[in-house]
């Protein structure tokens, strides 16, 4: 049985949601409450086992009397607030965001991304022909996973999921500054002179596939990665008394990627080397 | 934490460097030489972490010695801090006047920014580029605005080595560049801070009046014109009635967002988390600005006194003085001033002999204008990227090293000495009702006479440029430095007042005024002005990361269009530039458009 830790009752904040009462427990962020409420507030940077670094901002609402908009994400409600989310305002600026992320980035494969840019009517071609990109070429220097900046839009994620957030290896940084700014080991090193330990857990957290199983990566380029013919069964990792929980994508009776629920209250989507990568044992029928 | 270093070595210099800063290494576990004590006993944890915020005086005592930072050097430093390499190496690559690659000891910053660009730096630029080229031993940097625009165009020369020499050629010529590039320690010295003052000597003048006057090098001709009276007062009346006096005089800030400055020392003081900080932000970085270097070269004991006084009043006892990397002579008259406060008892535990304790420390930030930005401003200090928080929590509240933090431009604190020797009332007899007390203005371009100006506010912009010998045809007049606004010739009866500026719909900023003919094509300077926020953006939020390129792009391919032609493009601007004044974290992409902006709708740029 999971033990569900319960903690201290929380008062219950008041405030105004798009016209409607909204009651959140103290401490809920602006998002928690629209999540609560059932509105859809695209998020990128956001993840459900991180503090956001609101980094993207793609979430921004209206909030009454604030001379900017606030990130939905990190904002925490207010007892009073006046907080509208779908005004022209917010929609613009989630419009102009978009546009100049797919102007910049490839998000092909970020989840949502198709749907938003639909949505709010963003047009990423109109910055012309030579809109400068970020221009990178997968960094394929190990044999579990790949980085492909050419996607990466720079949340944060994997960052303070390798730092102090998780796994407190510090292995990889933002390095750089402005347009030029690139997640990087130390001296740009490959990934195999760096702290990293493989733990996988910065491809977890990375809401672009700009880190990949290098497993999911090539099968992509061969073009035989299918989501909607890979089963996932979640099972318990056998390598140490720890317990954690492995969900394993398996496509055509083979193990393409291994994840773990983030709502599991010992690892929170957090796995080992082992856990993460050390499958192949499994599928090796000679 | 578990740290991996590679098997980059320091030279025996670039080792030398950090033990400069840091003493020699106690164990292995810091770098030294392994012995059977170290098998024993692990070093570092708690202790070494909280050393973090040396890891931004390193980078500079490497960079100053061998003028970059290698594999080895950095692991070195790593290693000391207990620091891991990946985020030591996201710092070092931060800031503008750091390299990680190897380049000639010797780095010549020649300032394209907008005044300069306006007195020919291009062809100053491109002479000096041609005279300095590969082998030459002298690396040409382009550079953002030096803070020297009353004697533009400007170069500074930085040559690395023990101890590193600096030179300032402004106003340069390809010739007087190239020699303070080749020989930074035999440079002419540059002409005295009181030269940047045009009204020097005038009687009525209150926050310039020792400049020029004293010799910035001697506390007692200091105290002999009146200095140490304000701290004095601040004694006698106590930490709660200086808070009340700095509140009725109508104090706000002098940085740019006019905040008022006893409702922050107010807010610091009542919080119950000890220790309270004062940081004196003295990254003066907005380009046109140049107040705060002269403050601090020509009268830099009045800044220490008003530090302490600052402190005394929010129950700090450490100071920061965050100083841009690139004013070498406001950094050696701060540190002499500091050092001879200290050994005066003007400073130290126990101030004037009041069992009050306060020191100031001075960091020097290394070229990024984000810095500027109160919160990136902790976090540069502290020895991370410095990129702003998101805020809330406030500084008063949660700011330097978490703890409550009052945060102040040096102009802003300068003004609490006048506050305490004349009174609040006198003081707030200065002014207009919304906007009290005497204001520097930093006047440059089309003028005669450039410097620092000080005015009492409600002087209009006429009268201002007026003083300063303002050029004829004059096409258009900047304020507030980059994230400011343009305005026209015609609207020189603004009152240079925050409640003024804003009504006619622009801002005071941080006090630029800088005036440009018909000579310069406007386009180029609103392209430059793209150029640097593209550059200075730290790159944290999307608006602003992506929105500074696109801008710059689309002014670029506007620079020669007009009217119909420029139309779509000017469109776009204004869609980018609503984003990133709506969605951008910080005020760096929240006033990027500000003066494109401007341009269009006032000046008519494209038109």
């Amino acid at each position: 049985m999971t033990v569900v830790p319960l903690g201290v009752p929380r008062r219950l904040i008041e405030f105004t949601l798009d016209g409607q009462e909204a009651r959140v427990p103290e401490g809920s962020t602006i998002l928690d409450a629209c999540r609560a409420a059932g509105k859809d507030v695209p998020t990128l940077c956001q993840g459900d086992t991180l503090t956001p670094k609101n980094a993207c901002r793609v979430c921004v609402v209206e909030v009454e009397g604030a001379r900017t908009l606030v990130p939905a994400c990190s904002r925490r409600a207010e007892a009073g607030m006046e907080v509208r989310t779908d005004t022209e305002r917010a929609r613009h600026s989630r419009k102009v965001v978009l546009e100049l992320l797919a102007s910049s980035v490839d998000l092909s494969t970020t989840p949502g991304a198709a749907e938003w840019i639909k949505e709010y009517e963003a047009k990423p071609d109109r910055f012309g022909p030579d809109a400068a990109r970020v221009n990178e070429e997968p960094k394929v220097d190990n044999d579990l996973y790949v980085r492909d900046y050419d996607k990466c839009i720079l949340c944060y994620k994997c960052v303070d999921a390798c730092g102090d957030q998780w796994q407190n290896t510090f292995a990889i940084s933002v390095a750089g500054r402005g347009f030029d700014a690139r997640i990087a080991v130390e001296h740009d090193a490959p990934l195999t002179d760096s702290a990293c330990v493989y733990c996988g857990n910065c491809i977890e957290v990375c809401p672009t596939g700009a880190l990949s199983f290098k497993s999911e990566f090539d099968m992509r380029a061969a073009g035989t990665w299918d989501e909607s013919a890979q089963t996932e069964t979640t099972t318990v990792c056998a390598y140490c008394g720890v317990g954690c929980n492995l969900t394993l994508h398996v496509q055509d009776n083979e193990i393409v990627k291994v994840t773990s629920p983030h709502d599991n209250p010992v690892t929170h989507g957090n796995l080992c080397i082992k856990g993460r990568f050390g499958y192949q044992h499994v599928q090796n029928r000679d | 934490m578990d740290l991996h270093f590679g098997d980059s070595k320091p030279t025996d210099e670039e080792r030398a460097a950090v033990d400069a800063l840091l003493g020699p290494p106690q164990s292995s576990w810091e770098g030294a030489d392994r012995s059977d004590a170290d098998l024993r006993w692990a070093r570092g944890g708690r202790e070494a972490r909280e050393r973090r915020d040396l890891l931004l005086p390193g980078l500079h005592a490497l960079n100053d010695r061998i003028g970059w930072i290698s594999e080895g050097a950095l692991d070195y430093l790593c290693r000391r801090l207990t620091v891991p390499p990946a985020e030591a190496y996201g710092v070092a690559t931060f800031y503008a006047m750091f390299s990680v690659r190897p380049r000639p000891a010797t780095v010549l910053h020649v300032c394209t920014d907008l005044a300069c660009a306006a007195a020919g730096a291009a062809d100053l630029c491109a002479g000096v580029e041609a005279r300095l080229g590969a082998g030459s031993g002298v690396a040409v940097e382009r550079s953002p605005c030096l803070g020297l625009c009353e004697r533009a165009p400007a170069a500074l020369a930085i040559r690395a080595g023990d101890p590193a020499r600096t030179a300032v050629s402004a106003p340069a010529t390809v010739e007087s560049a190239v020699a303070a590039g080749g020989a930074p320690g035999s440079a002419d010295d540059e002409p005295p801070a009181v030269m940047a003052v045009p009204q020097a000597g005038d009687p009525s003048l209150v926050l310039l009046s020792r400049v020029g006057v004293v010799d910035p090098a001697d506390l007692d001709d200091y105290r002999a014109h009146g200095g140490y009276t304000a701290l004095r007062r601040a004694f006698a009346i106590g930490p709660a009635a200086v808070i009340r006096e700095v509140t009725d005089a109508g104090l706000v800030g002098r940085g740019g967002a006019a905040f008022p400055t006893g409702r922050k020392w107010q807010a610091t003081a009542s919080q119950p988390d000890h220790p309270h900080y004062l940081v004196c932000n003295a990254d003066e970085s907005e380009p046109g600005t140049f107040k705060d270097r002269v403050l601090m070269e020509g009268d830099p004991y009045a800044l220490v006194e008003a530090m302490t006084v600052a402190a005394y009043a929010v129950g700090a006892h450490q100071g920061y003085l965050y100083l841009r990397g690139e004013y070498p002579r406001a950094l050696r008259r701060m540190e002499h001033a500091i050092g001879q406060a200290r050994a005066r008892g003007l400073l130290g535990d126990d101030v004037l002999g009041q069992g009050y304790a306060f020191d100031i420390e001075i960091r020097r930030g290394a070229g990024a204008y984000i810095c500027g930005e109160e919160t990136a401003l902790f976090n540069s200090i502290e020895g991370y990227r410095g990129e702003p928080r998101s805020k809330p929590p406030f500084p008063v509240e949660k700011g330097l090293f978490g703890k409550p933090t009052v945060e102040n431009n040096v102009e802003t604190l300068v003004n609490v000495l006048p506050v305490l020797t004349m009174g609040a009332p006198a003081y707030a007899a200065i002014g207009t009702a919304g906007s009290t007390g005497p204001k520097l203005y930093c006047v440059s371009g089309s003028v005669d006479r450039p410097g620092v100006y000080e005015l009492p506010f409600g002087a209009t912009l006429g009268e201002l440029l007026e003083r300063a010998g303002v050029r004829e045809r004059l096409r258009a007049v900047l304020l507030g430095g980059a994230a400011g606004g343009f305005v026209r010739p015609d609207e020189l009866d603004i009152p240079l007042t925050f409640e003024g500026t804003r009504e006619a719909g622009t801002t005071l900023g941080s006090g630029v005024v800088m005036a440009f003919d018909d000579t310069v094509p406007l386009p180029r300077l609103l392209l430059r002005i793209a150029e640097f926020f593209r550059d200075e953006s730290c790159g944290q939020c999307v608006p602003c990361r992506v929105g500074t390129v696109r801008q710059e792009e689309a002014l670029h391919r506007i620079a020669e269009r007009t009217g119909a032609a420029a139309a779509d493009d000017i469109a776009l601007l204004r869609e980018v530039g609503r984003a990133m004044r709506d969605a951008s974290i910080c005020g760096l992409g929240q006033t990027a458009w500000n003066a494109v902006e401007s341009a269009i709708d006032r000046l008519g740029a494209y038109e």
